[in-house]
């Protein structure tokens, strides 16, 4: 039989209805996995065993009592920037190194209420700002495909611990492409939903009108079956969409017939890895042979815009969220004796260098004489940018692009040059300043290191990115390859 | 465009966030070359373009002004790293 920390949701979820196994075995299973490969992926900032075993015990009750939900006893890892209640959440800050959270997110509450099981809270860049999980204020996290290699980010914690099975599912959060940046550069599927369509109550704010949670896991399915329990409106949030949710299990149908899909030419840029053009050549053409029409010329002229645009629109809205830390309330704080000095010693000491960065960027681009000429500027181009993908969709229903320029890069390779660091998010920065969904799977490999394919759809399109996911990972069974670890 | 330096201390007065002489001039150099990198930004056609200032064109999202239940107070204050009689302690606002 195949390690039970491997199993799909789907599988796991069988066997469990079949007695072939109990939630506290399948929940032992993942701890001892944990314990056999954290040493060299370190994807946990805080693990959470006791905890889990715990709730795997009370899942179990539920099963026997005939609760058949399939999150029901499944192993998640969470994101350390979703409050957790009585579970410290750090956003892998020293800022909030010791913050323990009165409340559960909404996203937290719902994987309680469906009885997931919580293995621990998840690396990240500090406050989800970065592409490579290295701007964390504790560690670093390896790639389980290469250790000398970045998982990417901010979720390279989340995507690490689902591709090395320290985890069923994870949850992630995505403001320019932190759910599938990670999750393509670790060979996992990972979904970034229309904005607002799962709850951001409970998220450590970022950048408020980008931010979006997501699942992340093995399979298109298991993320379909996750997206089903995050999803719908909660009163608490008050962007959070009040549509009622489809049932994303209608999604998997193995064939794409009557499927009209664009590849967007400057996502094919001259620059583009070489490995990685070729991988996705391959993966347009399987599509097209299961059944999908393709069209080649489609255009998004206003793509080159994007990345000035959201490093003005992501720092700015970054600089007044994170305007909170002032070390009254919660979080670090230096006693320094006088108001202002305190202030700026608790912000001096309690930012890492990448967060100061943004902060500055933001405050810079906010400040007085400056406003026109950056923030209003970007604005505008956040609309072209969303009128250029309406145009794309009057023509197909959903695009196909990579998901990063490159393979994961290596540990430090791009550390010390910020702005090589934010080309790294140049693919999937202009989904979330469009508010639109995209998926992320495995397309293929190059040199055993994965190859991410990015789906991209109209608002609201979930299914239609699920079905055409589904079809592509069914026929090339990319996900089941395993990391060498 | 290059930075001044009495430029980036004025914007970390604006943002309350102390630097080291070190910090001046890193920054200095990144922000500068990170500003320089928006200068494609000019190409822009956008004359008679309206900005997009939130994601999804909610307005007014209002609710009844029922009456729930909320944290009890020292579960509120348990983060706070300084507290007095069931609040948070702030330094000296005025002389």
């Amino acid at each position: 039989m195949k390690e039970l920390y491997y199993l799909s949701i789907e599988e796991a979820h069988q066997l469990l209805r079949k007695k072939g196994v109990s939630i506290p075995e399948l929940v032992r299973a993942v701890q001892e996995r944990i314990e056999g490969v954290e040493g060299r992926v370190k994807a946990f900032v805080t693990p959470t065993p006791e905890l889990a075993l715990k709730q795997a015990e009370e899942a179990q009750k539920r099963l026997k009592e005939g609760d058949r939900n399939p999150l029901l006893g499944m192993p998640a890892a969470i994101k350390d920037n979703m409050c957790t209640r009585g579970v410290r959440t750090t956003c892998s800050s020293r800022m909030l190194e010791d913050f323990i959270p009165p409340y559960d997110a909404t996203v937290v509450g719902r994987l309680k209420g469906v009885g997931a099981v919580m293995m621990g809270k998840t690396n990240m860049d500090e406050f989800a700002m970065g592409s490579s999980t290295e701007n964390s204020a504790f560690f670093p996290t390896h790639n389980p495909w290469d250790l000398s290699r970045v998982p990417g980010g901010s979720s390279g914690g989340s995507a690490a611990a689902v591709a090395a099975g320290e985890a069923l599912f994870a949850l992630g959060s995505d403001t320019g492409g932190s759910i599938r940046q990670p999750a393509g550069f670790c060979g996992i599927v990972g979904l970034k939903p229309t904005y607002g369509l799962v709850s951001r109550y409970g998220l450590v704010a970022f950048a408020s009108s980008l931010d979006q949670i997501g699942p992340m896991a093995r399979t298109v399915k298991d993320c379909a079956f996750v997206l089903q329990a995050l999803g719908g409106h909660d009163p608490s949030d008050s962007t959070s969409l009040a549509l009622p949710l489809p049932d994303y299990t209608r999604a998997f149908i193995p064939d794409l017939k009557g499927l009209r899909l664009g590849v967007p030419k400057e996502f094919f840029p001259p620059g583009l890895e070489a490995g990685v053009e070729k991988v996705m050549r391959q993966a347009i053409k399987k599509l097209e042979e299961l059944g999908a029409e393709v069209d080649w010329d489609i255009s998004l002229p206003h793509t080159r815009f994007a990345l000035a645009a959201y490093y003005i629109l992501a720092p700015s809205e970054a600089s007044a969220n994170l305007a909170r830390y002032d070390g009254v309330k919660y979080g670090f704080s230096d006693m320094a004796p006088e108001m202002w000095q305190a202030m700026e010693k608790t912000r001096q000491f309690g930012f890492g260098p990448e967060v100061k960065r943004r902060i500055m960027l933001g405050t810079y681009a906010l400040s007085k004489g400056y406003y026109d000429a950056y923030y209003l500027k970007a604005q505008k181009v956040r609309t072209l940018i969303r009128q250029d993908l309406d145009k794309a969709f009057q023509r197909c229903q959903a695009l196909i692009t990579p998901t990063s320029p490159t393979v994961p890069f290596r540990l430090g390779e791009k550390l010390a040059d910020p702005v090589q660091m934010y080309l790294s998010d140049i693919f999937t920065i202009p989904v979330n300043i469009a508010a639109v969904p995209a998926l992320t799977l495995p397309a293929g490999f190059v040199d055993s290191l994965p190859v991410g394919m990015q789906i991209i759809g109209p608002p609201l399109s979930e299914e239609l990115l699920f079905r055409t996911g589904f079809a592509y990972e069914q026929a090339t069974g990319h996900h089941l390859r395993r990391p060498p670890l | 465009m290059k930075l001044s330096r009495e430029e980036v201390l004025h914007i970390a007065r604006l943002a309350r966030l102390g630097l080291t002489e070190e910090d001046v001039e890193r920054f200095r150099e990144q922000l500068s070359n990170i500003l320089e990198n928006f200068e494609v930004l000019k190409e822009v056609e956008s004359e008679g373009v309206p900005p997009t200032t939130h994601a999804v064109p909610l307005q007014n999202v209002l609710r009844e002004d029922e009456v729930a239940p909320s944290l009890p107070q020292d579960e509120v204050l348990v983060n706070a790293p300084q507290q007095e009689e069931g609040h948070f302690k702030v330094r000296a606002v005025l002389e």
